[in-house]
């Protein structure tokens, strides 16, 4: 489920990078502990962002959370399909419910995040 | 064994708007013996409403049915236990509704001159003094109209101060175990969040405070006792830290029902906070009528606080509008009137000893139904309890039961449910809050049926994953109502 290719943050979102550009989503276990999601809120295009940094929300039906930033750099891209179907962020967290793509200033900084392995013992799964 | 309820018959009703037949009315008014006037002409067009499209017509016998039936399908504090956790939903004694009826204070208006409103200025000097002294701290304003409304009158109120010593500065710190409202009041009120981690006993993290506040933090808003219902006991070396960095400590008083008569905010250093008194003080919750979120301060604030102020000019009193550094008014007239004077009248018919005892007796059955349902559910910080406890669903989790399944499940045994999934620093909650309000009898029923539920999480969990079962409706659809809600009526479609 964890996929060797993706980092991973303690605040449970995950970063695939490819070349210049990172997607950004928020991990299985995350959209999991959150229960299902009925909102999402989400940088728009060409804003900044900055690695742990809050960079919008999702709501579920017991709370809302912060949605914090693995990367830095400017939103290229955002998955407006999520504002109207949010329960792709329970079903697909990993694939099609990817939240943003950014244009990474500091493409270094993901080594500072966690691989799979980490991030599998970090949440306390096998 | 469900032992406090069981079915009984429960009428269906209908929207009004579907009971609508035009021309029904109520009751019916002679006609006029003066002349009839145009309200467009005395008023002007712009000022008159067109007919309202879809206005529900009924009779007056309809309408008390209406209402007289949806009450029937509620659960309120008057039919019995209301644990709703960090909402302290005590009891509303009925003379504080007495006395908000008496003639004078029912139908005072707030343009009555100063001088027939002596009474009912009497009625706020009187709470001010009396909250000034549960407090600890040297002034209060009445006027906010809620606890949010408190938070953001107080952040508001130290902002003012900040600014008048040259920066307002920039960060509030917010411990994790807050009320959600807090860091919600600090981005209102123009200041940047930060969060600040709670220790493994769910308290302060000193270390961690030390080390954040820095000269851009202008206030710790901190909850004592904490969502975890836990005191905060080094609340006193926090207050040290923030005021040698020149910041101040804002407390959100929604728990200060644990306090009362015990502990004095204003002794172990805060400088501004604000009450609930429809959680402390017990005037009524929600609909049953307006909030009240006065707030306190220390003398370094009392000249920015709301106008009007009340003073004391020999015996007589006056509204003081002449407040140059006040943050100006919060408020339409003087607050929620008639809900301060419920609260003076809970305290008045308390007195000091009698206060003190309502927060031993809260105490006391939150001890109680924690010691009973701590070899049933997980608790997950051993902290001492004050006026609430919280478990977690860890040992129902196992069986695919969370915490909002059980909550279903209890609402089957005639209690409204705990609060649900918060604090967000536990796992899966569950916060219960009796209050003093509750007899032994009745938190022994309570417990029954917690325990109750945490058997049949083990025998028969599907019992409890499709709870509640002797409601009106089944389970609701709560994802689909959060996604896709609809929010007005609509009158269906013709033929």
């Amino acid at each position: 489920m964890y996929s060797d290719q993706y980092r991973y943050t303690k605040e449970h979102e995950w970063v695939l990078v490819d070349g210049p550009t990172g997607t950004v989503g928020i991990t299985h276990h995350a959209q999991s502990e959150l229960g299902d999601i009925v909102y999402v809120d989400l940088p728009k295009a060409g804003a900044l962002v900055t690695q742990g940094k809050a960079m919008g929300s999702v709501e579920s039906v017991k709370a809302v959370s912060d949605i914090y930033s693995p990367v830095t750099g400017e939103v290229v891209e955002v998955n407006n399909a999520l504002v109207t179907a949010p329960e792709k962020l329970n079903e697909d967290p990993h694939g099609q419910a990817w939240l943003v793509k950014v244009k990474l200033s500091s493409p270094d900084e993901v080594n500072g995040l966690m691989s799979a392995s980490d991030y599998q013992s970090y949440i306390g799964a096998s | 064994m469900i032992k406090k309820v069981r079915p009984h018959l429960n009428q269906d009703e209908a929207l009004l708007f579907e009971r609508s037949s035009p021309g029904k009315r109520a009751y019916q008014l002679r006609g006029l013996d003066v002349p009839d006037v145009d309200p467009a002409a005395a008023l002007g067009a712009s000022h008159v409403r067109a007919e309202i499209e879809h206005f529900p017509e009924v009779s007056e016998v309809e309408a008390i049915r209406h209402f007289t039936k949806l009450s029937t399908q509620n659960y309120a504090i008057d039919y019995g236990m209301y644990p709703l956790g960090s909402c302290t939903m005590k009891y509303n004694p009925r003379i504080n509704e007495l006395v908000a009826r008496t003639e004078g204070i029912a139908w005072a208006h707030p343009y009555q001159p100063e001088s027939l409103a002596q009474g009912c200025l009497q009625v706020l000097a009187a709470l001010e003094s009396a909250l000034i002294e549960i407090c600890g701290m040297d002034a209060v304003t009445l006027q906010p109209a809620a606890g949010a409304h408190g938070e953001w009158t107080g952040i508001m109120l130290i902002r003012a101060l900040l600014e008048s010593r040259g920066n307002p500065r920039k960060r509030i710190l917010v411990p994790d175990s807050a009320h959600g409202t807090n860091p919600a009041t600090a981005a209102m009120t123009g200041y940047a969040v930060e969060n600040i981690a709670s220790n493994d006993r769910g308290m302060i993290d000193l270390a961690a405070l030390d080390r954040a506040a820095n000269d851009e933090i202008a206030a710790l808003m901190v909850t004592n006792p904490s969502t975890l219902g836990i005191f905060e006991e080094n609340i006193m070396k926090a207050a040290e830290i923030l005021h040698s960095r020149g910041a101040l400590v804002y407390m959100d008083g929604a728990n200060m029902n644990a306090l009362v008569g015990l502990a004095r905010p204003g002794d172990f250093g805060i400088d501004v906070m604000h009450l609930n008194l429809h959680k402390t003080f017990s005037t009524p919750h929600g609909g049953g009528g307006p909030g009240a979120g006065p707030v306190a301060v220390k003398k370094e604030l009392d000249a920015f606080l709301p106008v009007p102020r009340l003073k004391r000019l020999g015996e007589t009193l006056a509204l003081d509008y002449d407040r140059p550094q006040s943050i100006g008014k919060v408020r339409a007239y003087y607050g929620n009137f008639g809900v301060l004077v419920r609260a003076l009248a809970y305290i008045l018919a308390h007195g000091g000893p009698g206060l003190r005892n309502a927060t031993l007796d809260a105490i006391l059955n939150a001890n109680y139904i924690r010691k009973q349902l701590e070899p049933y559910y997980d608790l997950p910080y051993k902290s001492p309890s004050m006026h609430e406890c919280v478990f977690s669903d860890d040992l129902q989790s196992a069986k695919g039961v969370r915490t909002g399944d059980i909550a279903k499940r209890l609402i089957d045994y005639g209690f409204h449910p705990y609060t649900v999934s918060f604090p967000l620093i536990v796992r899966g909650a569950l916060m219960i809050e009796p209050t003093e309000t509750e007899s032994k009898m009745e938190l022994d029923l309570f417990i029954d049926a917690m325990i109750s539920i945490a058997k049949e999480v083990e025998n028969e969990p599907e019992t409890v994953l499709k709870a509640p079962h002797l409601t009106r409706t089944s389970r609701v659809d709560e994802v689909t109502a959060a996604r896709k809600p609809i929010l007005r009526w609509t009158p269906p479609a013709e033929g």
